[in-house]
């Protein structure tokens, strides 16, 4: 049933790149439970354009958990205290009259602060732009059906491609590793026949293209599974890395 | 009369050999001169990166824009259900003239033969591309594609990525995409907006960009200009759209002469969470899909819809012979999968009667039960379970409906904190998809030269309604398999073109009157945001243009939509600056817009005196309440011409089915 709270919001502001940022804190009255957090966002965004006050920037487009661009820490978690939801799927049901929220943007060197919560994760694009892909050109195709892949292989090949990009797991892992991002890239195409053949090559050159970049090493602490909106297996981890050996070995 | 702006270019010749024939003539670029020729593309959703991605690897010189931080964000994304194709696997009746009889008839005949044709004769080799590429679709044990049923058809024609096809085929798109931007024949630029497309002496030859991170306007050259830039169903602010998605870049486009095809022509979708209250921002779909096992009621007795209404009693408390399967007993052939329009308009007759079941009185039953039980009877005698306990089938059937839907199940107790294996989902009827858009031709050219249109974004192949798992379709052939032979009967005559100076008084032109718009909306300093505005338009546009419409509302429409635009530049309120990272300008331009295509929809809407697919007049309907079309005076598109001041002229295209014999649609 719906039910209303009352809230303090302590959210990081920070006008641009270079500005230095600090937390505000907002005061939320009347927010109904069944709210998204992202509509609160809006309601408090209304009330600063009101009072004339830049609203709060943040990236979101489709609001149901799928495009990957609503990103923000909130209480110290990658897209907050539920598992397996982003942070536009959190609804205000999750939280209890009188808390106090604190959002913060993703945090990691190479994903820069733009404005308050919006970062740049076009570091992702790039290393996708290294290998992450099957090279076909259009039009090249045989008949779809005379290439049969496994009920299992077809399901874990999909479980690895939900991911949605967002950047959860860098933001969650203290060295701000990427490696569950590509290893779930890697991971999708290794498990398919059509993969294969670039196989070894794709590894290299996106892992290459993540270290390049700036992304921390694996430590192997599973923060970034744990906090995955699509609970990407750290299995795929283990798949990268083994293919990463065997690749540099031949 | 179809009138001289409006050459659609279908070839002659056979159904059959329209698109083969054209392909085997059309003229060709030679691949050294490819590279001297730029082709902007804007959007990178399903239209626009597999065109991106198929352009470039052809070796043209390729410019990508999106509003997003990343292509891959595109709002295809979102896309649950499937994709269409005529490939047959099933075994079960289907052929190229089957999926384009049914895409024409659900399109309520208003849709071109040759482009709908043709589109079903590429379907096939979608699929193929895309499974090369290394998406994931859905497999049997055996190692084949599986396939489901969509509404509007009586075969098994739809591939899918469990609910969550749309992303797996634009990551498809989009990795072939990063594939040519690592090559460096593809350059991206992503947050970025196009406010203005550029033509001189009447042919497009750039647009203007806002980057959105620093604020700054660019210009951009091209010898042509694909826009792919999504629907507008925004329009009606909530809707199942993406925040973002706009008809910005079609409406400037529309504003330099680029006619807007159809613009009434919108889609609801009838099976969408119902508004949870004032503070909704979007709608989001529970995909057709769910219509395969899923069954739709309202009870039978006022006092029972009434109790449900003051929550004083639970859906599983109504007693079975007390529901109305109100598809079921309207549409015996077709069911639960009778299509979109016509299911909504269902759903809206019994809510309006008094049936709906929560405490707005605007939602109905989307039960799962009576299949949990029946696929819990199949996986038992698999099992070998004998006499099984109810429970046991349950519990059985429920894994089943998981395998299927787990994440749109997720979703839906995400968002209402209620778990739909227990009781039936509540669903109402939103705004989905937008038919109309701008007028093109067979090769998908707009009536400029040199300005494209793909997608949802154009007006071409769905007529007044489209069929599920469609879109997708449609977006990827335009993209993989059209615009590259369509193109080069256009670019073939502009290898001769130099790239025109960013310095030439058409662009400076272009980026001044951009800049002196944003100005205006800064130098209003009224009291107002955005928001507000936006969500007042879209009450008139849903309770005036929207699932049923008559024509004192449209004529009322209208007016209030012209007074709330006065209102709005006249007391908009937007924040900050315009050389910055600024969302409240961004949207500020796009409600701008929707307010002047707005007008022109209820236009439309007023314009066309019959019902057809998405369009209910309320005035045009049968006894029994369906729709009643008039072919005799509105078998034709209606492509509107801007003039200055928000005035607008119709263009008629004629509709002329030579191989379909049209007739009423029914799926009784
Ligand atoms: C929730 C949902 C579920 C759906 N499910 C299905 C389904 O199961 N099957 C099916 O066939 N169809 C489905 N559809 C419809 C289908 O997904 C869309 O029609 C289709 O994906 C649109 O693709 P597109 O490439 O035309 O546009 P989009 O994917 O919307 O891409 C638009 C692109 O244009 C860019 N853009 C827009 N404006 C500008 C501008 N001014 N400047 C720069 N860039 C701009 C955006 O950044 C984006 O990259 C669904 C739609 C929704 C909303
Ligand atoms: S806004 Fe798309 S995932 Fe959250």
């Amino acid at each position: 049933m719906e039910k209303h709270l009352n809230l303090t919001l302590k959210i990081w502001r920070q006008k641009n790149a270079k500005a230095k940022g600090n937390f505000e804190a907002y005061k939320m009255t009347g927010i109904s439970t069944d709210m998204s957090f992202l509509e609160m966002f809006d309601v408090l965004n209304e009330r600063l354009v009101n009072d004339n006050i830049d609203p709060i920037a943040f990236d979101h487009d489709c609001r149901e958990g799928i495009c990957g661009a609503c990103s923000m820490v909130i209480n110290g978690r990658p897209h907050g205290p539920k598992n397996a939801i982003t942070t536009c799927q959190l609804h205000m049901r999750s939280f209890n009259d009188g808390d106090t929220i604190t959002v913060e943007p993703w945090r990691a060197s190479p994903f820069p602060i733009i404005k308050d919560l919006v970062v740049d994760r076009s570091s992702f694009d790039r290393i996708m732009a290294a290998g992450g892909f099957v090279s076909t050109n259009t039009g090249s195709a045989q008949d779809a059906n005379c290439t049969l892949i496994s009920k299992e292989a077809a399901d874990e090949s999909l479980a690895a491609a939900a991911c949605i990009g967002c950047g959860a797991c860098v933001a969650a892992c203290k060295n701000a590793s990427a490696m569950l991002f590509v290893s779930a890239k890697v991971s999708q195409f290794a498990l398919l026949p059509q993969g294969q053949p670039e196989r070894k090559k794709r590894v290299l050159e996106m892992v290459a293209q993540m270290d390049t970049e700036g992304f921390g090493a694996c430590t192997n602490t599973g923060a970034c599974s744990a906090e995955c909106p699509k609970e990407i297996s750290l299995t795929h981890i283990a798949r990268m890395n083994r293919d990463y050996l065997m690749a540099e070995l031949c | 009369m179809t009138t001289s702006k409006l050459d659609s270019k279908i070839p002659e010749g056979s159904l059959e050999q329209k698109w083969s024939k054209y392909r085997s003539t059309v003229p060709l670029v030679n691949p050294s001169n490819k590279r001297s020729l730029e082709i902007l593309i804007v959007g990178s959703g399903l239209a626009g990166a597999s065109a991106a991605a198929s352009l470039s690897e052809l070796g043209y010189k390729v410019k990508v824009f999106c509003y997003q931080d990343s292509a891959r964000r595109a709002h295809s994304i979102a896309a649950q259900g499937g994709i269409n194709a005529a490939k047959n696997y099933q075994n079960d009746g289907d052929s190229t003239y089957r999926l384009f009889y049914d895409t024409i008839k659900g399109g309520d005949y208003r849709a071109r033969e040759g482009n709908v044709y043709r589109l079903a004769e590429v379907s096939s080799s979608i699929i193929d591309q895309c499974v090369a590429q290394g998406v994931p679709f859905a497999r049997e044990y055996g190692g084949l594609l599986s396939n489901r049923s969509f509404g509007g058809t009586q075969v098994q024609r739809t591939f899918y990525a469990a609910g969550q096809t749309g992303q797996q085929l634009l990551l498809g798109a989009y990795s072939s995409l990063q594939r040519q931007v690592g090559s460096g024949n593809v350059k991206m630029y992503a947050r970025h907006e196009m406010l203005d497309v550029v033509n001189i002496d009447g042919v497009c030859r750039g647009i203007i960009a806002r980057d959105l991170t620093t604020g700054k306007l660019e210009r951009h050259f091209g010898h042509a200009v694909l826009l792919c830039t999504g629907g507008y169903g925004n329009a009606f602010y909530l809707s199942t759209n993406a925040m973002g998605c706009n008809a910005t870049a079609i409406w400037k486009a529309h504003k330099k002469g680029a006619l807007f095809g159809n613009p009434c022509f919108t889609q609801i979708h009838p099976t969408c969470i119902p508004v949870s209250g004032d503070h909704q921002s979007k709608l989001t779909l529970m995909s057709e899909s769910l219509r395969n096992d899923g069954r739709i009621w309202v009870p039978k007795k006022h006092e029972d819809a009434k109790a449900l209404q003051e929550n004083r009693i639970k859906p599983n408390d109504i007693k079975e012979e007390d529901r109305d399967y109100y598809l079921e007993r309207r549409y015996p052939a077709f069911g639960n999968l009778v299509p979109r329009d016509v299911a909504s308009r269902a759903a809206k007759e019994r809510c309006d009667a008094g049936f709906g079941v929560n405490k707005t009185g605007e939602a109905v039953f989307l039960d799962f039960a009576f299949n949990t039980i029946r696929y819990g009877t199949i996986e038992a005698n698999k099992k070998g379970i004998h006499n099984p306990t109810e429970a046991q089938l349950i519990e059985l059937g429920r894994g089943v409906i998981k395998e299927k839907y787990g994440n749109l199940f997720d979703m839906y107790q995400q968002i209402t904190g209620v778990n739909p294996y227990e009781q039936p989902m509540m669903i109402y009827p939103a705004v989905h998809y937008t038919m109309g858009g701008l007028w093109v031709d067979y090769n998908l050219m707009t009536s400029v030269s040199g300005l494209y249109c793909l997608g949802e974004a154009n007006f071409s192949d769905h007529g007044a309604n489209r069929l599920g798992a469609s879109a997708l379709m449609q977006g990827l052939a335009d993209g993989y398999f059209v615009i590259p032979y369509t193109i080069g009967a256009y670019l073939s005559k502009e290898i001769g073109t130099k790239p025109i100076s960013l310095d030439h008084p058409a662009f400076v032109e272009a980026e001044n009157a951009v800049k002196s718009n944003i100005d205006k909306l800064f130098a209003i300093k009224g009291t107002h945001s955005v928001d507000y505005f936006h969500k007042k338009l879209g009450l008139i546009m849903w309770n005036k243009c929207g699932m049923a419409r008559n024509a004192t509302h449209l004529k009322e429409a209208i007016v209030e939509i012209q007074e709330l635009r006065k209102q709005f530049w006249s007391d908009l309120r937007v924040t900050g600056t315009a050389d910055e990272f600024n969302a409240e300008l961004e949207k500020a331009g796009r409600v701008a817009d929707f307010f002047e295509l707005g007008e022109l929809m209820c236009m439309d809407a007023l314009n066309r005196q019959e019902s057809c697919g998405g369009h209910f007049r309320e005035e045009y309907q049968t006894e029994e309440g369906e729709a009643m079309r008039d072919d005799e005076n509105y078998k034709y598109v209606a492509a509107w011409e801007y003039f200055e001041g928000n005035k607008w002229e119709m263009h008629k295209e004629d509709l002329i089915y030579d191989n379909i014999k049209i007739a009423a649609r029914s799926y009784k």
